[in-house]
């Protein structure tokens, strides 16, 4: 048994508890050599290295940011270009070293951008996933896995065995089959304004939907953003009202329109003729919490890997350890144990699940 | 199945009524005999699979995951049919979907172990959905959101018939319901079932509203009745039913033709007649008046009943009205003729647990609006105005029969906590949870939640509240949002109620009977709201109970 023994990883002569190279604290994932955290949740910090833009992820103040540069784009496009000191723009694959640390990205498959860190210390390679997915988006890259990865970081927003995400273009199946059979009522899709909303508004357009789709001003910059980046929307419009024009909101009946879920139960949620309530996220394989947030057709499109992806990439894998930050880490480690692996839930806060209010 | 399961989907996410009754009269258009005769059947509650309960179904899915991954998803999830059409393993390459009756058939025939065997082969081959709709109809308990009178509703719609009419032969059906079909299709004579002891559909009432606040457009004001033509009986505040013995069969049925009979087997016995009685079902005090509605609601919706409870709770029904006797059909005679023979058959029916529901002497308007605002007895909801010269006719006819009911209650509360509507108002906070003061273990004034109200206000009214919250939010528990209410500011609100019981289920003590908003008080400062001593005050006196059980 080379390289086993508890709590510790046996490389080559040395003995490095992975410990020493990162380990949790109460601002977010830390590694003491390289002396940068990953995805800081609490606070400015002096160096972060970031996974991906989503706010809980990605957030303003930092001294130094190192990140792809499309999430350096989206970081900017949130927070204005102040939102550090020094940009580290890096490339999936290439190298820098911090501290003598070897740090590199590899896509994570999440959204535009979204990249695993993998840290590399005295012949000791960790992976952080921040959050993924496995499943195909045509609006970033493919997750792809690191080999010979000793310990492996993994997420578990939807770590339960309950969750099963079905097949992506069913689903949009199930919206344009809907618009259709109400061709009366305003289908409002709830979305999270990065990556969601463009993933679904790109799943339109290869189903074969080329009519305008309307969008709330929060998705503007970012679908912008994304059309810079090479991914082709189609038209967009902003679902604006006039309201001194009478019956104005009858232009909306049959339309879809795309808004942060949030915006549906406020006032702007209420210009639209007859709507019906859609929500694009992994929550809805679950009926009553659609139910109970008020959905009518709920859309079961995720951006995070379901059980069996998470499963399956830590097989794939394979990795000395698991440990898991964020979701629903009893369950993983209680499937963990079961194969016989190595496990341990790092009970970082800060991060959100995609909640719905 | 697949158009079963995904009926049953569209029906739990619609919050819209007249959107589910859409929804059910094109599933019953568009789907064959004998599926959608057994789909009725699930949505009624009538389909009783007797081998295959939840407590199989988790033992079925804990052969085939973890039971401690089972247990933590349970957890998050819920309910039993969700989380196990979730965690059920997919056998890939195995999915094919059984027609329902092919599912139905099976089971209604099978043993517990083969009834076993058979959904968990049918889970193999299902996706989530159809599981979900399977494990639902095998347990019964839908939960989504329909009742059975709503069903009914549909398949009235789907005839172009009136719900009554359903409801007049329901009794006599058997699922899968095929001659019932038959004709709401338009192929058919209406069925005429042999029911012996069959529901007769109920007469009702509008109600004789002053306030310029009427809900009901045919409700009119009291100023329009002529008196001279009206008999007057109290309302009480128990259950409508209708007492019905023919032939040896006694039944006891709602006023939407539910049959409750099981449930009261000490009325039941005490039906030694050959008649068909309207009147109310009550709880005798055993002081012999009659007993708070809560008492009653102790004895509602069991499927078994202790002697225990039926003698500490005994019912007993009085009458208002008789429609047949003797198997003579009364219901085309007036209400005068009605009256006398209904007095007569009291009378020598001799029993305790059925009585006479008194008239009330009509000399004028005012008098009986004077009576109608003090009943003796805290368990009347008013008044009833009949026409002596009315027929008994199924519905609610305009005229001749007219409910008075006395004022509401009225308290000023502070608004405490809301939480967002439903449908329409779904981007409204439109159910408001609002306290009375009192003094707290701290010797400081708190507010006590007392009830909780979602309508009784216009929608600009509305509009005005949603405002208020979204500017006065102080913390947020999911949908639910708390508001600031203290004794420098917060929102009054009068509430009105039809009455109040003790409840131990409740914080305060308390439980309101009907409470909705009557008015907004934004003049009123919050410290000057009412205190829990005045709500105490309006209770009924002591009925003569000891401490009432927690149901």
């Amino acid at each position: 048994m080379a390289g086993k023994t508890c709590g510790q990883i046996l490389y080559g002569q040395a003995m490095i508890r992975p410990d020493l190279l990162l380990h949790p604290t109460p601002k977010g994932l830390y590694c003491p050599p390289g002396d940068f955290y990953i995805d800081p949740v609490r606070g400015s910090v002096d160096r972060a290295v970031v996974t991906h833009g989503h706010a809980d992820h990605a957030r303003s103040g930092h001294g130094a940011v190192l990140a792809t540069p499309e999430t350096l784009a989206i970081m900017d496009a949130r927070y204005g270009e102040d939102f550090t000191a020094n940009r580290q723009p890096i490339e999936y694959g290439e190298t820098v070293e911090i501290n003598g640390v070897t740090v590199w990205m590899s896509p994570a498959g999440h959204v535009l951008g979204s990249a695993q860190v993998v840290v590399e210390w005295k012949g000791l390679r960790m992976v952080c996933t921040g959050d993924y997915k496995r499943r195909r988006d045509p609006t970033c890259r493919q997750f792809e896995p690191v080999p010979d990865t000793h310990v492996f970081i993994s997420e578990a927003t939807f770590g339960l065995p309950v969750f099963k995400h079905p097949d992506t273009d069913g689903e949009i199946r199930k919206l344009l089959d809907s618009v259709a059979l109400f061709p009366d009522r305003t289908h409002l899709v709830g979305v999270y304004a990065l990556g969601k909303a463009q993933r679904v508004i790109k799943l339109l357009r290869e189903a074969g939907y080329n009519e305008t789709l309307y969008i709330h001003g929060a998705l503007e910059k970012l679908c912008q953003l994304y059309e810079d980046h090479g991914v082709a929307l189609g038209p967009l419009e902003t679902a604006t009202l006039d309201t001194k024009e009478r019956g104005a909101q009858e232009r909306f009946r049959g339309k879809i329109v795309l808004g942060p879920p949030s915006s549906f139960h406020d006032k702007w949620g209420r210009r639209f003729p007859d709507p019906l309530p859609c929500f694009a996220s992994g929550w809805m394989s679950v009926r009553q919490r659609a139910k109970q947030s008020g959905v009518e057709l709920p859309l079961i499109i995720s951006d995070h890997a379901d059980w069996d992806e998470l499963t399956d990439t830590v097989r794939e894998v394979n990795p000395e350890e698991l440990w898991i930050t964020h979701g629903r880490e009893d369950a993983l480690v209680r499937w963990a144990e079961l194969e016989g692996r190595k496990a341990r839930p790092l009970r970082l806060v800060g991060y959100e699940d995609e909640s719905i209010d | 199945m697949q158009a079963f399961s995904d009926l049953l989907e569209r029906l739990i996410l619609t919050a819209s009524r007249n959107t589910k009754v859409e929804l059910m009269v094109n599933y019953f258009r568009q789907t064959p005999d004998p599926a959608r005769g057994w789909t009725l059947a699930v949505l009624t509650g009538e389909l009783d699979i007797p081998g295959v309960k939840g407590g199989s179904i988790r033992r079925l899915a804990e052969d085939r995951v973890d039971p401690e991954l089972f247990r933590m998803s349970y957890d998050y999830v819920g309910d039993l049919a969700e989380t196990v059409s979730l965690i059920w393993p997919s056998r890939r390459g195995a999915n094919r979907i059984p027609p329902m009756e092919d599912v139905i058939e099976a089971l209604l025939g099978a043993t517990r172990p083969e009834g076993e065997r058979l959904v968990a082969g049918w889970l193999d081959m299902l996706e989530p959905p159809q599981r979900w709709a399977l494990i639902k109809m095998v347990t019964g308990g839908l939960r989504i959101g329909v009742s059975a009178r709503l069903t009914k509703v549909a398949l009235a719609e789907m005839g172009g018939v009136e719900p009554a009419e359903i409801e007049e032969i329901w009794h006599g059906l058997a699922p899968p319901n095929e001659s019932l079909f038959a004709w709401l299709d338009g192929d058919a004579e209406k069925p005429s079932p042999d029911i012996k002891a069959p529901f007769r559909p109920v007469m009702l009432a509008h109600p004789l509203v002053t306030k310029d606040k009427r809900d009901d457009p045919d409700a009119i004001d009291p100023a329009m009745i002529d008196p001279s033509i009206f008999a007057a009986e109290w309302k009480y505040d128990g259950i409508r039913v209708q007492a019905v013995s023919e032939r040896g069969v006694r039944r006891i049925y709602t006023r939407t033709g539910d049959d409750i009979s099981h449930t009261f087997p000490d009325v039941l016995a005490a039906m030694d007649f050959e008649a068909a009685i309207d009147g109310e079902l009550l709880i005798r005090a055993p002081n012999g008046e009659v007993a708070p509605f809560n008492e009653l609601q102790q004895r509602l919706n069991r499927k078994t009943v202790t002697r225990k409870q039926m003698e500490a709770r005994p019912a007993m029904i009085r009458a208002y009205d008789i429609l047949v006797e003797g198997g003579e059909d009364l219901r085309t005679l007036p209400f005068s003729e009605r009256r006398k023979r209904l007095e007569t058959f009291v009378e020598r029916t001799g029993s305790d647990r059925i009585d006479l529901s008194p008239l009330v002497p009509v000399t004028s308007l005012d008098a009986l609006e004077a009576a109608r605002n003090d009943p003796p007895a805290p368990e009347i909801e008013g008044l009833m105005l009949k026409r002596w010269d009315s027929v008994y006719e199924a519905g609610r006819p305009t005229g001749p029969w007219w409910k008075w009911k006395r004022d509401p209650f009225l308290v000023d509360a502070v608004m405490m906590y809301a939480q967002r509507g439903h449908g329409r108002r779904s981007s409204f906070h439109s159910d408001f949870t609002f306290g009375v003061w009192r003094e707290g273990e701290d010797g400081e004034d708190e507010l006590t939640p007392v009830g909780k109200a979602y309508f009784g206000f216009t929608d600009e009214e509305l509009k005005q509240l949603d405002k208020f919250v979204r500017e006065n939010t102080v913390d947020r528990f999911g949908p639910v949002r708390a508001v600031t209410a203290n004794k420098e500011k917060g929102l009054v609100l009068e509430v009105a109620f039809e009455g109040l019981q003790r409840s131990p289920r409740h914080k305060s003590g308390l439980a309101m009977r009907f409470p909705r908003v009557n008015r907004i008080r934004w003049d009123k400062p919050s410290a000057e709201a009412d205190r829990l001593e005045t709500l105490e005050k309006m209770l009924p006196a002591d009925p003569l109970f000891g401490k009432s059980s927690p149901a």
